[in-house]
């Protein structure tokens, strides 16, 4: 059941800057944290906005939510003016999350502010998953520790500044030449998720993305966050079919 | 208690509150707030003949106060409206109002017959919708034209039928008159306005569809101005919308000769708005001994 609720921010951090700031909150909604899966997202109001913005959930809590997200614009600008303490008016959780495979070794692929949304489910799978994080550089790097915490982790940056130097292509290689994953996971730029799906067909095995898109309703009913289908003619909502996709199911 | 029911072309209303047509699905996606009962009615997905996939994306754009919409009326066809949705949504306690669009006169009318089936109460015809590269407004934008498809909509359409009208016309009184002529029982107004952003860096429009249509605060005193028009002009009741986000600006849409209001956009930013408003209509009424709608209803005291 998706909530609607003001709720108070517990903890504020400005942890890393990409192509802006990016900010680490803990909301405290023990009710919503009790729903969420992983690969959701929140819908934020912004106050003087129109729309909502779309954070994806990056970890819960007994007592709540935490987004990662980075100042990009107008609105996530005001969003990182307010402060710890003040209250934030949360539409949570939407969409339909990650599916964790009982058993299965899995492969999350995550790039940039792509990388938040996959923590859960690293959390979830703990030693059974690998995280391979692709960053710019070594300031736009975030919740390595948080992933190396729960699973094996190696970091990529495009100039070398921290961990293997080169895409998150780099990465993965060294992750998997000692452990074949049975299901990949993928979140980040475009670029990110092809490669995510031909590494996928590749190895023969299960992919899901988790798409992006401009949304206006967040709850299906508008239709504006649409995501062409690759087989046949049509769209789907990225809020609510999605985030996540099956790889083939997509195009990029 | 204020009473806030109102009768529309026959048709009963709890209250004047309607979902606007785009902005709430099949009336489905919403439920997690609260139930439609406590709507006076919902105007559906906009819906044509045969289905549509609707425009590529990016199909919205921020606008200060509003926004740019460019869905270019994607739905899954009449056939699916009726056989699919209507049977989980009727009976649902609120009024079910069927919004029809179509490319031809004879799309139009064939959708509109289609749609007449049981558990549906009213017809809301678009011949207002900017993003679809024929027909659509094409037809709203002209007198003649707005007679022919509601003429030959008439002819077919066994329940009460709403046109709703759009504001990119030089005189939208001669388009509501048409309208009426043509055998309308109510008019809904306005869709939404035809708009434009551009990104500088990549000299892109924003929209893939590169315009669209602006709703939201932006346009509300647009459409309150045409409204009022409208209203004191013809016979018929006219349904506003347009930017209504608060109580207030219902009470404002009423007063210029609105029976009901409809809303649509404000509900991206808080999606209990629709609740909101009746609960705010209900204690302002109340608070100002008002109990009925039509002590309200285009009892606005223009300046002479």
């Amino acid at each position: 059941m998706i909530l609607n609720k003001s709720c108070k921010i517990t903890e504020k951090k400005l942890i890393a800057h990409g192509i802006g700031d990016i900010y680490s909150v803990w909301l405290n909604c023990p009710e919503i944290a009790a729903q969420v899966r992983p690969g959701q997202f929140a819908e934020i109001r912004c106050e003087g906005f129109m729309l909502r913005r779309p954070i994806s959930i990056c970890e819960v809590s007994a007592e709540g939510i935490r987004l990662v997200f980075e100042v990009r614009g107008e609105g996530t600008d005001w969003l990182a003016g307010v402060e710890e303490g003040a209250s934030l008016e949360v539409m949570a959780p939407l969409g339909n999350g990650f599916e964790p495979i009982e058993g299965a070794t899995a492969l999350l692929i995550g790039g940039g502010i792509g990388v938040p949304p996959l923590l859960e489910l690293a959390k979830s799978y703990k030693e059974n998953a690998m995280a391979a994080l692709g960053f710019k550089r070594a300031e736009a790097a975030v919740l390595t520790e948080d992933y190396s915490a729960n699973c094996e982790t190696v970091v990529a940056t495009e100039d070398g500044s921290l961990g293997e130097q080169g895409y998150v292509s780099a990465a993965v290689e060294k992750l998997i030449t000692e452990r074949k994953p049975s299901i990949i996971y993928a979140c980040g730029p475009t670029p990110l998720l092809k490669y995510a799906v031909a590494l996928a067909e590749k190895l023969g095995v299960r992919c899901q993305i988790s798409l992006e898109q401009r949304m206006g309703c967040g709850v299906g009913a508008c239709l504006v966050c649409a995501c062409k289908v690759k087989t046949g003619e049509g769209y789907k909502r990225v809020c609510k079919d999605g985030p996540v996709f099956e790889a083939g199911e997509v195009e990029l | 208690m204020a009473d806030l029911s109102v009768k529309i072309a026959g048709v009963e209303f709890k209250n004047p509150v309607i979902t606007a047509s785009g902005c709430f699905g099949f009336g489905e996606d919403y439920t997690d707030f609260y139930p439609v009962s406590r709507l006076g009615g919902m105007s559906l997905k906009g819906t044509t003949l045969d289905p549509r996939a609707g425009n590529p994306p990016v199909r919205i754009a921020e606008t200060p106060s509003g926004i740019l919409n460019s869905v270019g009326l994607q739905n899954p066809g009449v056939d699916a409206l009726v056989n699919d949705y209507l049977p989980r949504i009727k009976n649902s306690g609120t009024v079910v109002i069927a919004n029809i669009a179509g490319s031809t006169v004879e799309a139009c009318r064939d959708a509109v017959e289609k749609a007449c089936v049981d558990g549906i109460d009213m017809i809301e015809l678009n011949i207002s919708c900017p993003n679809v590269k024929e027909g659509g407004i094409a037809f709203g934008v002209r007198e003649e034209s707005v007679r022919q498809v509601v003429g030959e909509v008439r002819k077919v359409c066994t329940k009460p039928l709403i046109v709703k009208l759009s504001p990119n016309v030089t005189d939208i009184v001669a388009i509501a008159k048409a309208a009426q002529s043509a055998g309308a029982d109510a008019l809904s107004l306005i869709n939404t306005l035809l708009g434009m952003r551009i990104d500088i860096n990549s000299r892109r429009p924003v929209l893939h569809n590169n315009v669209g249509g602006l709703s939201g605060p932006a346009v509300f005193p647009v459409a309150l101005r045409m409204v009022w028009q409208v209203a004191k002009a013809i016979d018929i009741p006219v349904i506003g919308l347009g930017g209504i986000a608060t109580w207030k600006n219902a009470v404002e849409m009423l007063l210029a000769g609105a029976c009901a209001i409809q809303v649509g956009t404000a509900m991206f930013a808080d999606p209990m708005t629709p609740v909101n408003i009746v609960d705010g209509l209900e204690k302002w009424m109340d608070e100002n001994k008002i109990t009925s709608l039509q002590e309200i209803i285009g009892k606005v005291e223009v300046w002479g």
